[in-house]
């Protein structure tokens, strides 16, 4: 009986117009575009700068800045309110004002002051931006003080002491590293919980569902037959992802891929369990798609895809616990990044077995086929 | 009450404070084509829902094909064949796929599916069409081989709620024929329809008003019980004393 259904589903997905296409682009799109998007390093800053002083030592500042690429000289003002200006009408992200006799306080006090003004609706973009600053001024004094000079420029303290961090498992702090392993999570929350979920309910919606309940097929059964065709393009999904990472980024799992997989088939069973209780509480496609939009915004928010979780509000760490999405990313990322084994994992494989388990009976007890 | 194809007694389903079907009771012979009339709204496809195992019975009894309704809807599902009043075939599949598929679901063997497949195509005149997509089909045909696909695993009773709706009045005529060779064949065929002339072609009318059966009898003994000529009469004459609004 299982057979037949099966079969019956890979005809309908095959000759569908638009799933074989959703399909293949997904992993396309998430493994090719969303790296390079999903980044939050910052380049190109838009600089404004106001040079009061216009002498050798501030021509040679703005060079250095200028040079180190991640800023991109916007105009050169005259004054600060000019600068402004150009922050207010979009062409500036930040200033920097350096003062009128710059070189004659630095040659006398050996301290000179500038003026760094950002643009803070992006606070990334703002805080990264002036920290990189900052970071040249306090290069910029270092300079200067090995010429001979005590000089100092500065827009902050100082620090009085040098530090070298050693980024482990990360050396170049490379976002894909980060990003490619997570994305993958969320193509099999795609493909595996919200696709079948869609392909159920526009059974309903069709009517077609009716015919099958009254015939002597068993709901399990009917049940196993929708998800069943799509564990299997899950993972076909999933190898073809790492696969890309492999060959796109040189982005290898450091830990052992049967870690991974086996991991994958306990969070598959999780979000086809997710998907399965929407569908039973939703009539209409629209209704379904509506309902997962919702959980989808929040569990990939909460998930520490983006911005680490440890960091949120207390509150919201309570809510991220019954996440699965954050489970799964994490136990991708330690394997990937730091290449941890099964055991070094076992409270997530607990949280996600729980899950799995949860969501499944929740969806088998609200599933009905008769009233 | 084991040799019937159908019985019910005081079979009841509320919905809250309304009663869809108010305490049915009634009979249905092995190889009978039975009509089963109401206006809309009157509760045939809650009847029917129930006899199906769709609907659980708030109160009474019914019994299909041997199996208790409430107590072993499973066992009843697996003797009967349904055919709804919204085409219900799958559209993205073709006309022998979806025979395979229902052929595979009450368990019949892929030979077998193949084998009867070609005598019902053969029989529907629906050869050429074997590997046309369901959804391309005209609506006749549709129906006509919906039909098929529910008596193809020969069930004892068939369920057809309103099978010739928006159907043209040859193709009518053809799918009560289809009809005929099922019940001669011994599948007891349960029948819902809004067109009178095809009440005339049952062996027995049971006409539903507000969720209670009102009359029950051969098409032939309701003119005369009722003093008129045709079913279509009879039926005005019973749908006047409705109370309840259509749906």
């Amino acid at each position: 009986m299982l057979k037949f259904l099966i079969e019956k589903e890979f005809k309908q997905i095959v000759r569908n117009t638009f799933l074989p296409k959703i399909i293949i682009m997904m992993p396309v799109m998430m493994m090719l575009v969303l790296p390079w998007a999903a980044n939050q390093e910052v380049k190109d800053v838009r600089l404004s700068i106001v040079d009061n002083d216009h002498s050798v030592y501030s021509e040679r500042l703005v060079n250095k800045i200028i040079a180190g690429g991640y800023f991109k000289l916007t105009d050169v003002s005259a004054s600060n309110p000019e600068a402004m200006r150009s922050i207010e009408s979009g062409k500036a992200d930040i200033i920097l004002e350096i003062q009128d006799e710059f070189d004659k306080s630095l040659i006398n006090e050996g301290v000179a002051r500038v003026m760094i003004s950002a643009n803070s609706v992006n606070s990334t973009k703002g805080g990264l931006g002036s920290s990189y600053l900052s970071a040249i001024l306090a290069d910029y004094a270092t300079e200067l003080r090995e010429e001979g000079g005590q000089a100092v420029v500065t827009a902050v303290e100082v620090p009085s002491f040098g530090v070298m961090p050693q980024y482990k498992f990360n050396p170049h702090l490379d976002y894909k590293v980060f990003m490619v392993p997570a994305l993958m999570v969320t193509l099999l929350t795609m493909l595996c919980g919200f696709l079948p979920a869609l392909n159920i309910v526009g059974e309903k919606e069709a009517g077609t569902i009716e015919q099958i309940n009254v015939t002597p097929v068993k709901k399990l059964v009917f049940v196993l037959a929708k998800l069943i065709p799509y564990w299997v393009i899950g993972f076909a999904v999933l190898t073809v992802a790492i696969g890309l990472g492999a060959l796109v980024y040189g982005i290898y799992p450091v830990g052992n891929l049967l870690t991974i997989f086996l991991f994958a088939t306990i969070y598959i069973l999780v979000v086809s369990g997710m998907g399965l209780v929407i569908s039973n509480y939703s009539d209409t496609m629209q209704q379904a798609m509506f309902v997962m939009f919702f959980f989808m915004m929040i569990l990939l928010l909460m998930s520490g895809l983006f911005t680490p979780t440890t960091s949120m509000p207390e509150w919201a760490k309570t809510i991220t616990v019954f996440n699965p999405l954050k489970y799964f990313i994490q136990v991708m990322r330690l394997v990937y990044l730091k290449g941890s084994t099964f055991f070094e994992m076992i409270p997530q494989f607990l949280a996600l077995c729980g899950f799995a388990l949860a969501l499944n009976t929740w969806a088998v007890v609200s599933y009905r086929k008769s009233q | 009450m084991e040799d019937k194809a159908i019985y019910t007694e005081n079979l009841t389903k509320r919905f809250g404070n309304f009663t869809a079907v108010d305490q049915i009771s009634f009979e249905v012979e092995k190889g009978e084509i039975f009509g089963f009339l109401g206006a809309n709204g009157a509760g045939k496809t809650t009847a029917m829902r129930m006899l199906c195992g769709l609907s659980h019975p708030t109160s009474g009894k019914g019994n299909v094909a041997g199996f208790d309704i409430a107590r072993e809807p499973e066992k009843v599902k697996q003797n009967i064949g349904y055919m709804s009043q919204k085409f219900s075939l799958y559209e993205d599949l073709k006309v022998w796929e979806n025979l395979r598929l229902f052929g595979g679901i009450y368990g019949m063997k892929s030979k077998e599916i193949a084998v009867k497949t070609d005598e019902v195509l053969q029989e529907l005149e629906l050869e050429r069409e074997r590997e046309t997509l369901v959804k391309s089909l005209p609506l006749g045909w549709k129906q006509k081989l919906s039909f098929s696909v529910s008596i193809f695993h020969e069930p004892k009773v068939v369920f057809l709620d309103e099978p010739t709706g928006g159907v043209d009045p040859v193709t009518r005529r053809q799918f009560w024929e289809l009809i005929y060779q099922a019940a001669e064949r011994g599948i007891t065929v349960f029948v819902t329809t809004h067109y009178m002339d095809e009440a005339e072609y049952c062996n027995r009318v049971s006409i539903m008003v507000d969720g209670k059966i009102e009359a029950l009898d051969t098409p032939k003994n309701l003119r005369q019980q009722f003093e008129v000529s045709t079913m279509d009469d009879v039926f005005q004459q019973l749908a006047r004393r409705a109370t309840r609004k259509a749906d």
